[in-house]
């Protein structure tokens, strides 16, 4: 082994020195990346998140300034006046700084979140939509009668169902109520709202109002086993004459029946737990597929939504998501991989 | 309660968790009103004025027990007068120190059934 000599060494912690430096800006740089995304509380893309966001940036600037005046005073006390300082002055700082201060800013803070809280959570306009956390993926019900929460309950049935995607009006407060089969998982669009838990045996209620049209990454935020991590979806915001449009067409039987991946679907059993209306496919385990080449992703938001994913998915479900309810295929052949794939994805 | 010669309070370990006790009592009688009024959640937008005057009430029961217990302190603390620490093996400032330490958690469990009501305050229904 060769020894490393001082000039080498000095280069080195030179080195390691600007890289200690350069680690807080490449963070920075990461957080700012992040910021503006579809998946930020920072997109402001909600009337809930855009209020949240002020939040968080009072108390950051809060947290900064309490930071810099308590480290200021610890330095006072430390560096220019070291000496004992006078007992009253001590007593007065620990009454005013460490007692009165910290207790009315809470007091404030408090005030302003529980002032905010009852209009995020007020009446919701139209109909409401139904979303069920399942592991690991959303099943959705658009047109649902609104207001029907609370304890011992489940989801209003009926609905025009789809999964892993929900298309929300813009400006319109639109009621999503939440429940769940199995275990409790939480639903969070950071970009549009805060979060509410689906917890099984009741029915949770969160107002979603977008303030921006576009495409947001909603997640599961509350842990419910192996591929909770892989349980997204999107939300997609529309104007409300377009979102009319959308549920009439999500409405629709499916578009393209009689081909062979149609029959390999059904010869395989697929149908067994998906449906796809208009075809003999009247699965309830799984997502409905009645339209799914017009979503935007598969799996639960995880893959992007083209025939080769579907083939791969189908192939090899728990290589692609862990802990998957859905068995893998991997007997059927190419062949019949991207029949099944390109019928689906030809399901707009 | 013990009482000494000279009228004051014999304080101890009772006297010292009084005002958190409160505090506590008062966190749960909150929760167990609110959850009775709301736990059905059916009518979610109906104000629940009742409930609301109820945690009125518990709160100014439990702040002005928790505020008798500081003055209380403070004014046996001040009238023997000893500066902490109190360090002393003695009866005197045994006494001291748990009528400083009562004092200062009637400060702050006057402050925490404050903060445990001001929901109260800004929520008026179930929603």
């Amino acid at each position: 082994m060769r020894s490393v000599g001082a000039g080498e060494g000095r280069r080195a912690h030179r080195c390691e020195g600007a890289f200690a430096r350069g680690v807080p800006i490449l963070a920075f740089l990461a957080f700012a990346g992040c910021v503006r995304g579809p998946q930020s509380t920072f997109a402001g893309a909600g009337t809930e998140a855009s209020s949240v966001e002020g939040l968080f940036w009072w108390m950051l600037w809060g947290g900064v300034a309490i930071w810099i005046v308590v480290l200021g005073v610890g330095v006072y006390a430390s560096r220019p006046r070291p000496a004992a300082h006078d007992e009253i002055v001590g007593k007065r700082m620990i009454l005013w700084g460490g007692v009165v201060f910290p207790t009315v800013t809470l007091a404030i803070l408090l005030g302003f979140g529980l002032a905010l809280m009852p209009p995020f959570r007020g009446p919701a306009e139209g109909q409401a939509i139904a979303v069920s956390g399942e592991r690991f993926w959303w099943r959705v019900a658009y047109d649902v009668e609104p207001g029907q929460t609370g304890v011992a309950r489940g989801l209003p049935p009926g609905g025009i169902e789809s999964a892993n995607e929900i298309v929300l009006p813009l400006g319109v407060r639109t009621e999503i109520l939440l429940g769940s089969p199995d275990v409790i998982h939480s639903f969070w669009v950071p970009a549009i709202a805060g979060k509410v838990d689906a917890i099984p045996g009741r029915v949770n209620r969160i107002v979603l109002e977008p303030t921006k049209t576009g495409v947001f990454n909603g997640v599961c935020a509350e842990f419910c086993g192996d591929a909770h991590a892989q349980m997204a979806f999107r939300v997609v915001v529309v104007t409300p004459e377009e979102y009319a449009a959308e549920v009439a067409r999500q409405a629709s039987p499916a578009v393209l029946t009689g081909t062979r991946g149609e029959e390999l679907f059904l010869a395989n059993g697929c149908g067994a737990c998906h449906s796809v209306r208009g075809t003999e496919a009247q699965g309830r385990v799984g997502p409905d597929l009645t339209h799914v080449g017009s979503r935007r992703t598969i799996a639960a938001g995880i893959l992007d939504n083209t025939p080769e994913n579907i083939a791969q998915f189908v192939r090899a479900t728990g290589h692609v998501k862990q802990g998957v309810e859905m068995p893998a295929y991997p007997m059927l052949d190419d062949d019949e991989l991207t029949a099944i794939a390109d019928w689906l994805g030809a399901l707009q | 309660m013990h009482l000494l010669p000279s009228g004051k309070t014999r304080d101890n370990l009772w006297t010292l968790i009084t005002p958190p006790t409160v505090w506590a009592w008062h966190f749960l009688l909150s929760y167990i009103t609110a959850a009775y009024a709301c736990a059905p959640n059916d009518a979610i937008f109906e104000a629940i004025p009742g409930p609301r005057l109820l945690v009125a009430v518990l709160t100014v029961v439990a702040l002005a027990i928790i505020a008798w217990c500081g003055v209380r302190a403070w004014r046996e603390w001040q009238s023997e007068y000893v500066a902490p620490p109190f360090n002393e093996a003695s009866p005197a400032h045994r006494e001291r120190f748990l009528e400083f330490s009562t004092l200062l958690l009637a400060g702050l469990s006057f402050v925490g059934v404050v903060f445990v009501a001001m929901p109260a305050l800004f929520v008026v229904d179930c929603r």
